[in-house]
């Protein structure tokens, strides 16, 4: 495969990469400059429809198509909220894109909200991302002083402000809705739709929520044109009328059992495993790779035989998986167990379930119970069938919950168990000799450490 | 109009109305069973306990297509053509999964828990949960922790419905309940410093799908399924919320809200829910008496009965003071009575106390400063009878010109604070003084004849709110051994045989007061609004003009 030239990371590598004068020295917001003289937004709008752009915060929603269900010719305000929450495991993109190139997103951000007529930005981070928030707000702060925020931007009827809000951290926060009852001071429990955010989101007027990469897509879009972002990727599939495709350049998170984790620029479509061996340099210490995790721990489990799946927006799902996610992909060689996986997986979304809806609340934290017991040595065979039932029945693909934190928390039970059911099997029976065939309850362990 | 289809039964719904599935199923006599959803709160859909599957009909083929997931009754809109089955093998694992996962971490300590009996959660597990216990077996505990005053909370008996936490948020304005910490270690607390303190906090407890949710007043003092209920008026104020006395042989254990979108929804104030401990009171009067020379004798009722009306036909004018507690029927009877013996007796509307100022919560609900059941309804009544009317104050101006030589005065207030020794004095030197009360008080014990009366459980009969609406009460309890409800007595003294019948005397006073006369064709359970007579009056009045 021919070497890919970067783009959203392209101006990364060089010496204060993060300001002003390095990013207009390299053509920065030469698109904007564009878009406000010679597009109206609806023109700007039609250019990220064109593209195909969908959305990199993980549930892949064709971006150009989330803009028009705002309300058409409302009063206003409008608002535009960006996704800086950052929590899913394995998941780093988004903070190369804040710490290295700022204003790359800036003038993404700038973009949509002259597209969709917003009049306030607010870009909700993670507490964690100290660095990302400080060269983020000197790059906004830099950006009023050159004319490109505030009133009037650019001599244009143009106006916008973009103000920063920090999350206390919580996965939740990132769900959209969770995002806005966070961002109005609220305890961030994802809200029912309808009314979805377009039509109903923060302080009930119409609202957008996108992702920082999706941001820094839009400012490539709109200097490159859509024409150009749809030489990258994987088209869509003329037999399917509703696939639209896989757009664009992708920024991929490789952590785990690799020679050399990072955070690297692809066009959609690379495999996990070209992915593991051209950028990542192969699994580790000369060892076999085992499993990956496609894009976000919610996303479930490729097997080593999998790992010739395209990591496009399509792709991981025919293998059983949920999706792309966010891209980041975190493999596992040989020696892990997926006992120890999915205990791990399982420990995260008990602590993150927001404790809204019984299925994800009581599902999430009765599968932690069990893996730990079975990591105990106290496992039963039953506890596999009962996992699966709880991976089966929680989400808002079967309908049982308000938010997507379920299906993620389902999709590496089932993966794993169903994928791997021999390692767990296997160490049951080692660890639990007497006891793996008990179909009665059994006393719970101290749930020690559990959270 | 449009038709709903829930589990094939036709449900038909007008345009304007705004259903859910719940609701909707409710019309085909369909109980989807359900946690957070509360008809007077947001809707949150957060149990998932109301999971049904869901479809359209198309209207012009007939067809039904079905959504392949499950969805939130509560949540889903019921419009012309939408598809509800709410009793396939997939609906009931959705409940016995929902179930299974509440009962998780829960302790089960229904043998001690006030709920029991009357719980969701062991309703709802006899009928939709799975056969046996599944999770892992924990020792449990059951920590409680106080909210406030008047309820305690037994914290891991909660189920996260967020109903407490919503009526304080949506109902009262106060927000003093809120959800700490995240997933399961999830518990409602109150911030440091500020409890659970306004004024219709008992309302959480009702809310409370499971005993999480503990009344002090309440607490440990009756299995539910060993008491009664009867449909009552609270008396604590003009407002007259719809309420349901619970006793049990004869003695009150709790007073609950009865839903009447008109007056009080499903709400009540914590002043009339705990305002029944008088009918209880160890100094309640029992067994009347007589006055004979400083000294008062026990009588029996019959004597009551048998010398009363020759002792006041021989006093000459008599006066009567009218409670705003008594109801329409026993108001309408006495002043029957005191004109039957003397045509010109003078009427006087009893005491009406007034306490601070009306109250309003946000959500409209209003807990009235006139702390009397029925002012309106006896206005009504002196109104018709005419004469000599007076207020309260009037009518002891009146005492001091002298010109009365017997009176009655009605009471039943729940306090004998509602005259002092100042306003008994005026009440001196009468040839006959009948007091009729629940307590003792300064006149009381200037009385002549001492009649121990009714409370509010034990009365039967109706009262006319402040905004015009005549509600009944059914009485709930039989008064203590010697006293006697003063319907009861009215009626006696009337000659009418056998028991009172609250039901004919209504009738009665209907045909023959106007402003009563919508309730000749009986009292429907919410009540009457008399304002609909009234108006149809003064249009007839102006049409005569
Ligand atoms: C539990 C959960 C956590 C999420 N966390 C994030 C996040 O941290 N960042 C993000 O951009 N999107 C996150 N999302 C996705 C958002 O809900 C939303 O789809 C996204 O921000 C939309 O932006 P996009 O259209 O640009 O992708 C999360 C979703 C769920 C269900
Ligand atoms: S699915 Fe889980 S995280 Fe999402 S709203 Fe429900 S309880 Fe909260
Ligand atoms: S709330 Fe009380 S009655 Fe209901 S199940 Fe729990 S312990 Fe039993
Ligand atoms: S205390 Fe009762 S009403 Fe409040 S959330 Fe818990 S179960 Fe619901
Ligand atoms: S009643 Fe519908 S989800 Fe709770």
């Amino acid at each position: 495969m021919a070497k890919f030239e970067p783009v959203l990371m392209a101006n990364m590598h060089k010496a204060d990469s993060h300001t002003l004068k390095v990013y207009e020295a390299g053509g920065g917001y030469r698109g904007l400059r564009k878009a406000l003289k010679e597009m109206t937004p609806d023109q700007v709008t039609e250019t990220v429809k064109a593209s195909g752009l969908r959305g990199r915060g993980g549930a892949g929603f064709p971006t150009g198509l989330k803009w028009t269900f705002l309300p058409k010719n409302h009063p206003g305000p409008i608002y535009m909220c960006i996704n800086a929450d950052e929590s899913e495991p394995g998941t780093f993109n988004n903070r190369y894109l804040m710490e290295l190139d700022p204003h790359q997103v800036i003038e993404g951000i700038i973009l949509s909200c002259y597209a969709t007529k917003a009049v306030t930005a607010y870009l909700y981070i993670r507490v964690e991302y100290p660095l990302s928030r400080r060269r983020l707000q000197s790059a906004i702060d830099e950006c009023y002083a050159a004319g490109l925020l505030g009133k009037n931007i650019l001599g244009t009827s143009f106006s916008l402000d973009i103000f920063i809000h920090v999350g206390a951290a919580a996965y939740i926060c990132g769900e959209e809705t969770g995002l806005i009852e966070s961002l109005e001071g609220k305890r961030a429990w994802p809200r029912i739709k309808p009314p979805f955010p377009a039509i109903e989101g923060v302080f009930r007027k119409p609202t957008v929520v996108n992702n920082i990469e999706t941001a820094a897509c839009v400012t490539q879009i709109i200097d490159r044109g859509a024409d150009w972002f749809k030489t990258i990727g994987v088209p869509a599939d003329p037999k399917n009328p509703r696939d639209p495709g896989s757009y664009g350049p992708k920024l991929y998170c490789l952590s785990g059992h690799v020679n050399k984790p990072g955070c690297y620029e692809a066009p959609l479509g690379i495999t996990c495993r070209e992915l593991i061996n051209e950028y990542g340099e192969g699994i580790w210490k000369g060892r076999k790779g085992k499993a990956a995790i496609p894009g976000g721990i919610s996303m479930g489990l490729l097997t080593e035989a999998e790992f010739d799946t395209p990591l496009d927006f399509a792709g991981p799902g025919k293998v059983g998986c949920l999706g792309l996610g966010t891209a980041a992909v975190v493999v596992m060689d040989e020696t892990v167990n997926m006992v120890d996986f999915l205990h791990n997986s399982c420990r995260f979304f008990a602590h993150e379930s927001c404790g809204q809806c019984t299925p994800c609340r009581e599902g999430t934290h009765w599968s932690l119970t069990m893996l730990e017991r079975i990591k105990a040595g106290k496992g039963r065979l039953k506890d596999l069938d009962l996992l699966l039932e709880i991976g089966d029945s929680i989400g808002i693909i079967p309908g049982t919950t308000i938010c997507g934190l379920s299906d993620g928390a389902a999709w590496p039970i089932k993966n794993a168990i169903r994928k791997f059911r021999g390692d767990f099997e296997e160490y049951i029976k080692r660890t639990n000799p007497n006891g793996y065939m008990v179909t009665e309850p059994v006393p719970a362990l101290l749930q020690l450490g559990a959270h | 109009m449009g038709t709903v289809l829930v589990d094939g039964i036709e449900v038909p719904v007008a345009d304007n109305e705004r259903l859910n599935g719940i609701q909707a199923a409710e019309r085909a006599g369909i109980d989807i069973p359900h946690y957070c959803w509360h008809a007077g709160l947001s809707v949150v859909a957060s149990c998932r306990m109301c999971l049904v599957e869901q479809g359209t009909k198309d209207p012009a083929t007939g067809k039904i297509t079905m959504i392949p997931k499950v969805v939130p009754a509560c949540q889903t809109p019921a419009k012309d053509g939408t598809v509800f089955i709410t009793n396939s093998d997939k609906v009931k694992q959705c409940r016995a999964q929902v179930e299974e996962a509440l009962l998780i971490d829960h302790p089960i300590d229904c043998p001690i828990c006030d709920k029991a009996g009357e719980c969701r959660l062991q309703d709802y597990y006899f009928e939709h949960g799975q056969p046996e216990r599944r999770a892992d077996i924990r020792p449990f505990h059951s920590p409680k922790r106080e909210m406030g005053d008047t309820v305690t909370l037994f914290v891991d008996r909660c189920v996260m419905c967020t109903r407490c936490v919503r009526f304080t948020r949506e109902i009262t304005g106060t927000s003093e309940l809120m959800v700490t910490n995240r997933g399961s270690h999830e518990e409602i607390d109150v911030f440091p410093g500020f409890p659970l303190a306004n004024k219709m906090s008992g309302n959480v407890v009702d809310l409370c799908p499971v005993g999480a949710l503990g009344d002090k007043d309440f607490m440990y003092q009756q299995r539910v399924w060993f008491m009664k209920s009867h449909d009552g008026i609270c008396t604590g104020c003009s407002t007259g919320c719809n309420i349901e006395v619970e006793e049990n042989q004869d003695r009150v254990y709790r007073l609950k809200p009865r839903e009447n979108a008109q007056v009080n929804q499903w709400w009540m104030c914590d002043e009339g829910r705990y305002g029944y401990h008088h009918v209880h009171a160890e100094d309640r009067q029992v067994g009347p008496r007589r006055r004979e020379g400083d000294k008062y004798v026990n009588i029996e009722w019959n004597t009551v009965t048998a010398e009363m009306k020759a002792k006041l036909t021989a006093a000459g004018r008599i006066g009567a003071v009218i409670s705003p507690h008594l109801t329409i029927e026993e108001a309408y009877l006495l002043i029957k009575y005191v004109r039957s013996i003397d045509p010109a007796a003078v009427l006087a509307l009893g005491p009406v106390p007034v306490i601070g100022t009306d109250e309003r919560f946000p959500n409209g609900f209003t807990i009235h400063a006139e702390k009397a059941p029925n002012r309106r309804g006896i206005e009504m009544l002196l109104a018709h009878f005419g004469g000599k009317v007076l207020s309260f104050v009037d009518f002891q101006k009146e005492l001091d010109a002298k010109t009365l030589r017997a009176v009655w005065v009605s009471a039943g207030y729940k306090k004998s604070d509602w005259n002092d020794e100042t306003t008994a004095r005026k009440f001196a030197g009468l040839d006959v003084l009948v007091v009729q009360d629940l307590f003792s008080s300064p006149l009381w014990n200037m009385a002549t004849y001492q009649l121990p009366g009714g409370s509010f459980a034990e009365r039967e009969g109706s009262y006319v709110n402040f905004q015009d609406r005549l509600q009944t009460a059914k009485f709930a309890i039989r008064p203590p051994v010697g006293a006697w409800v003063e319907g009861q007595l009215y009626w006696r003294l009337l000659e009418r045989p056998g028991l009172y019948q609250s039901r004919k005397v209504l009738t009665e006073a209907a045909a023959e007061v106007t402003a009563l006369h919508l309730a000749l064709g009986g009292v429907p359970p919410t009540g009457l609004d008399l304002r609909a007579n009234q108006l149809a009056g003064e249009k007839k009045e102006a049409a005569t003009v």
